[in-house]
């Protein structure tokens, strides 16, 4: 590089240039302009239009009116949306936990490299290939009495001798949605664990092991601790999964029997498409997401605490 | 020995499904000629959701080129504030953002239009992709853009000849979770698409347990299910470890 000499206060100063990458900030503007473009006008503009269709009354077709608070106050009164909120917690609270330590029993079981561990992995993780659609579709026929396996198979094994309610009731409807999230997320998470796990240094457990520690010392005092970031990454992107469910529900139990699986998305769904009460649909996922904004502050809140 | 009747176990359960949906849509060959004629045809769907997948994924790869270079190698006014709105998509849920994007893609003349459908779908893929990217860049050594620069390149003409090639890996694992996203979603197009000449494979097949009056052919649905899955097996088969540098990436932290 050439080196400028610039007179400073009399003086000849020998200064560095600037590096040659900076100082080129219409080059960069112009490498950045697809993205600003995108994120402007399909991510800021409908975040400012869902806040404003929320403030009026707006008909899927026809003119919309401003009416605030109205849609906000319906809230409250919308038995619907108050008992999917309900619905949503319990089903994210079960999800995460049965995940976690699913996931969990998975990745401790194929950490260590030994022979067939590759084709365990790929087995595990599969499920997460397909889409989530597809997975409840495939659980769908799946679990039907009459063309399904799973009957035939409980039958012959003499578990049940007659037909199982796989959607028929609201517990096992939650039931099957879970065996079938499960089936399709363990491997993902698995996977997230596994690279928090391989980042954890052999020495470390060396020296553990040296100092006559267990495994169960092992797990407890220096797996777990460190694994606690990739933990926290887990349950963040698995609570908030959870708490905005759609597919599964929709697609497999549609939200039977009786509303009892309906989750907060889906009725979001409902009020826009089905009842055509776009203002409506617009205030409840604002409030989905302030709820899942401050979530998100408090999660980050406990994990700095936690990292002191 | 206890460890691999354990694992071989498990393996039976996850994959037990995948085998049961691919001999059921098999069982009767007619099931495959039944979901050909459903609805439009099955030729139309497959033909949307690969036309939506091809500009997803071109669309992702340009844009995110582009921007994780800009982030990487220059400094110009609203960087972080453009950085940070990106990632922020992560935070904002599905159904919030689709809502008014279904009004919005109405006034710019893009609704029932897989291209809009596209667009949007580039948009959910930005926030990881301009994260692997940038990284991607990142990693590049100043010394190779350099001896471009100093061999009288545009930066432009160094990005396309020399840097692209250099983050190839990145640009796979881009692709490949880009695929995987607009090829599976169901939501996205639910909302978006309303006839169903423009459906995609998802809307299509669920459909197929919906508009039927009277009986559901579940032989066909299985069919339906293994055009969806079989064509994600085999890529995440052939390009696992691409897969997994995602994972690796940090990217996923946002």
């Amino acid at each position: 590089m050439t080196v400028t000499l610039t007179r400073i206060g009399g003086r000849r100063v020998r200064s560095a240039p600037p590096p040659w990458w900076r100082g080129r900030n219409a080059l960069g503007w112009l490498y950045a302009a697809p993205t600003a473009l995108i994120v402007g006008v399909l991510f800021v503009a409908p975040l400012v239009l869902v806040g404003w269709m929320s403030l009026n009354r707006w008909p899927l077709l026809g003119q919309a009116r401003f009416n605030a608070p109205a849609n906000y106050a319906k809230i409250a009164d919308n038995t619907l949306f108050v008992d999917s909120v309900l619905f949503t917690l319990k089903y994210t609270v079960i999800i995460t936990v049965l995940l976690s330590v699913f996931a969990l029993g998975l990745a401790l079981l194929v950490q260590e490299r030994r022979p067939g561990v590759g084709f365990f992995r790929t087995a595990f993780f599969l499920p997460g290939s397909v889409g989530l659609a597809t997975a409840a579709l495939l659980f769908y026929g799946m679990l039907n009495n009459d063309f399904g396996p799973i009957d035939p198979i409980l039958r012959a094994l003499g578990i049940t001798d007659e037909p199982v309610k796989w959607i028929g009731t609201p517990d096992m409807a939650l039931f099957s949605t879970i065996a079938l999230v499960l089936w399709r997320f363990a491997g993902f998470n698995m996977l997230i664990l596994l690279t928090g796990l391989q980042a954890i240094p052999v020495e470390v457990y060396e020296a553990a092991r040296s100092d006559g520690a267990n495994r169960w010392q092992i797990f407890t005092r220096i797996t777990m601790p460190l694994l606690r970031p990739t933990i926290a990454l887990m349950l963040i992107l698995s609570i908030t999964g959870s708490l905005l469910a759609f597919d599964q529900f929709f697609i497999f139990t549609n939200g039977g029997p009786d509303n009892s699986t309906v989750s907060m998305v889906m009725v979001i769904y409902r009020d826009a498409f089905f009842r055509f009460d776009l203002g409506g649909a617009a205030a409840g996922s604002v409030v989905l997401l302030a709820g899942l904004v401050a979530l998100n502050v408090v999660q980050m809140r406990v994990l700095r605490k936690r990292e002191r | 020995m206890r460890y691999y009747t354990t694992m071989s176990a498990l393996a039976v359960l996850f994959l037990f499904p995948l085998v049961w949906s691919g001999w059921s849509s098999l069982r009767e060959p007619g099931d495959y000629v039944e979901m050909a004629r459903f609805g439009e045809g099955v030729g139309t769907y497959l033909t949307n959701s690969l036309l939506v997948s091809v500009m997803t994924v071109t669309g992702t790869l340009a844009v995110s080129a582009l921007g994780g270079y800009a982030f990487a190698r220059f400094d110009f006014p609203g960087k972080n504030l453009l950085f940070l709105t990106t990632l922020a998509i992560l935070m904002v849920p599905y159904a919030t953002i689709l809502l008014p994007l279904y009004v919005l893609l109405g006034y710019i003349g893009l609704q029932n239009s897989l291209v809009g459908l596209s667009l949007v779908f580039v948009m959910f893929q930005l926030p990881f992709a301009l994260f692997m990217m940038r990284n991607a860049f990142e990693a590049i050594p100043r010394e190779l853009e350099e001896a471009a620069l100093v061999d009288g390149c545009g930066t432009f003409r160094a990005l396309t000849r020399i840097l692209l090639h250099a983050v190839r890996p990145g640009l796979v694992t881009v692709g490949l979770f880009a695929f995987l996203a607009s090829w599976n979603d169901f939501f996205a197009p639910l909302i978006l698409l309303n006839d169903g000449a423009s459906f995609t494979l998802p809307v299509a097949v669920v459909s197929m347990t919906q508009n039927t009056f009277g009986a559901i052919d579940y032989g066909m649905l299985q069919a339906g299910v293994m055009v969806m899955a079989v064509p994600c097996l085999i890529l995440f088969i052939i390009l696992q470890r691409h897969y997994v540098r995602g994972f690796m990436s940090g990217a996923l932290r946002g």
